[in-house]
């Protein structure tokens, strides 16, 4: 009974290992280069990295601090993802759940074609539609919330970080929508027959039923989405009108982000000066494995739950 | 509450395909009747037809009429989902909500159905799996998931659940098709204890479980593939296991079919 591996067997066992490897070769490559390069820049820095409000590598001290990239780049993906994830689980369940198949396919098919559209059109659109378009929200939330200090509006162009936070939420709806319309493609009927034989009504059975077994498709496509959304660079450059200070409230211009501060800075920076991006970029890097990390603990922690093992 | 079943003139179709044609048939309360036949005859079609699931699948719709004592099941104005809730479904392969626990998978259909205490809820949980000759079982691990339970137990805590809405009819669609001998035995007992309680329809193609859970037993057969499934007789299981009057049951029941 004994044979040689076949040829293919062994070709394919490489291949696939092959691109294991590489991607963690990948992966270990680039946290080098950022940890390096980063050092450099860190050991010039006269000021605390994290804590500063100030982004001045060339001046004499040196002084940068990414607290108001981190601040900028949280606050607008947090807002992209509480508007965007709703609203495509929302036109998921529709496509999947209710609306007839023809419409069902137009939507899904429009929806694919938003997800090609490229960011720097979505940052011209952002910045000659969409900022202009805000004023009359920015009122209304200046006046019902303002008291909030969120929401406290100066009249200023909406070139603020909460514009951002709407113009990625669109960025990132369509791979949302896309990874979620997939996995409740998926629901198995025996799943949903369950609750419609205990006479659950259509919400119900998305509740019972599909949600529960769409969950960790939900996170997995959040985090996709909010991946895309904490590195958009375009888009926020364009919209955002930067400065180097920490608004509480959301709606005034300023602030910044990661990638916003590399993209704008980048070419004109002397070796220092890119050094000290790189720093910021490191820690982009890390706060996405943070992410991404987070989300697969959320999932794990609820395995024996999920519908895999159905 | 059982309640005796009265079907008339029903005919179920799939967009444009007649798939089983002018059934009538009357079904006692406390009673269970087996349904028999060749696959593809359409007994699983007409089963879903007494909960109105059949027209939950694309295309499905169906005329005729279905008298649950004596309102009608295709009555104008009647909500299919309120049908669902009088007769429950246990289906083929055991399917608890995998994110749920036991507990949570019995309590289901009564939280679908209104607000219970707790203690209420615990009450007719405990019930609903002692009638499903579970309690034992699961009383230890009620908080952990349902799908982590071996198939004869999901297929048994599906029953469970489908019992706690205390329903006037039980629909089994061929349920232990998926289990093994010692679990499909456990299911035929449980079965000859609900009849007690509930009115019982149990599509099978297991002719020996037929003849040992039934009281009464149709047949179903089609003509050619592509025909619609006909009821070819209902009657006694005694009499359509060992004298029936249509040569085509005596065909299939012996084995002398296709």
């Amino acid at each position: 009974m004994r044979g040689a591996t076949r040829p293919g067997d062994r070709i394919f066992l490489g291949l696939a290992r092959g691109s294991g490897i590489f991607v963690l070769v990948v992966m270990a490559a680039i946290a080098a280069f950022l940890t390096y390069r980063a050092s450099k820049a860190i050991g010039e820095n006269e000021a605390n990295f994290f804590t500063t409000f100030e982004w001045n590598p060339t001046g004499v001290p040196a002084e940068f601090g990414i607290a108001v990239l981190a601040f900028g780049t949280v606050v607008s993906s947090v807002i992209a993802m509480v508007i965007a994830v709703p609203v495509s689980v929302g036109i998921a369940l529709f496509i999947t759940h209710y609306a007839p198949r023809r419409l069902g396919g137009t939507i899904a098919y429009v929806i694919d074609l938003l997800a090609a559209v490229p960011s720097i059109v979505y940052g011209l659109w952002g910045v000659l539609v969409l900022v202009p378009q805000m004023d009359g929200l920015y009122g209304w939330l200046d006046d019902h919330l303002g008291w909030t200090g969120v929401f406290d509006w100066d009249e200023g162009p909406a070139r603020s970080l909460f514009t951002v936070g709407v113009l990625l939420a669109l960025m990132i709806l369509p791979i949302i929508t896309n990874v979620t319309r997939e996995v409740f493609r998926q629901v198995p009927r025996m799943h949903e027959e369950a609750a419609l034989a205990l006479g659950a009504t259509r919400w119900e059975v998305v509740r019972m039923s599909v949600l529960p077994f769409g969950r960790s498709g939900i996170i997995s496509a959040s985090m996709l989405g909010l991946g895309r959304a904490l590195g958009e660079t375009m888009a926020v450059a364009m919209v955002l009108s930067p400065s180097f200070d920490i608004n509480l409230s959301l709606l005034n211009a300023g602030g910044g982000t990661f990638a916003q501060n590399i993209a704008s800075k980048f070419n004109e920076a002397t070796p220092i000066g890119r050094d000290a991006l790189i720093a910021s970029g490191l820690v982009l890097f890390v706060i996405t494995l943070l992410v991404n990390g987070a989300a697969r603990l959320i999932i794990a922690r609820r395995k024996e739950y999920s519908g895999a093992n159905a | 509450m059982a309640k005796r079943i009265d079907v008339s003139g029903l005919n179920a179709y799939y967009g444009s395909f007649l798939a089983i044609e002018d059934i009538s048939m009357t079904v006692e309360p406390r009673s269970v009747t087996a349904f028999i036949g060749p696959s593809g005859c359409g007994k699983s079609t007409f089963l879903r037809t007494l909960n109105r699931m059949h027209e939950v699948t694309p295309g499905g719709r169906v005329d005729g009429k279905v008298m649950l004592d004596d309102e009608n099941l295709y009555g104008a104005g009647i909500d299919p989902v309120a049908v669902r809730r009088e007769v429950g479904m246990v289906f083929q392969r055991p399917n608890p909500f995998p994110t749920m626990s036991v507990y949570d998978n019995v309590a289901a259909g009564l939280r679908l159905n209104g607000k219970y205490k707790k203690s209420e809820l615990d009450d007719i949980v405990e019930k609903s799996l002692r009638g499903a000759n579970l309690w034992n079982e699961v009383k230890d691990r009620l908080n952990k998931p349902g799908s982590g339970l071996s198939g004869g137990q999901q297929q048994r805590l599906c029953i469970a659940r489908a019992i706690a809405v205390e329903p006037n009819v039980l629909l089994m669609d061929e349920p232990c098709s998926a289990l093994d001998p010692i679990s499909t035995l456990a299911i035929e007992d449980l079965i000859g204890e609900l009849k007690e309680r509930f009115t019982i329809v149990i599509v099978t193609h297991n002719m020996q479980q037929a003849a040992r859970v039934s009281d009464r037993t149709a047949f179903f057969n089609l003509a050619a593939v592509g025909r619609p499934g006909k009821l070819i007789e209902i009657d006694d299981t005694e009499r359509i296991f060992s004298n029936p009057s249509v040569q085509a049951t005596e065909d299939y029941i012996s084995g002398r079919f296709g």
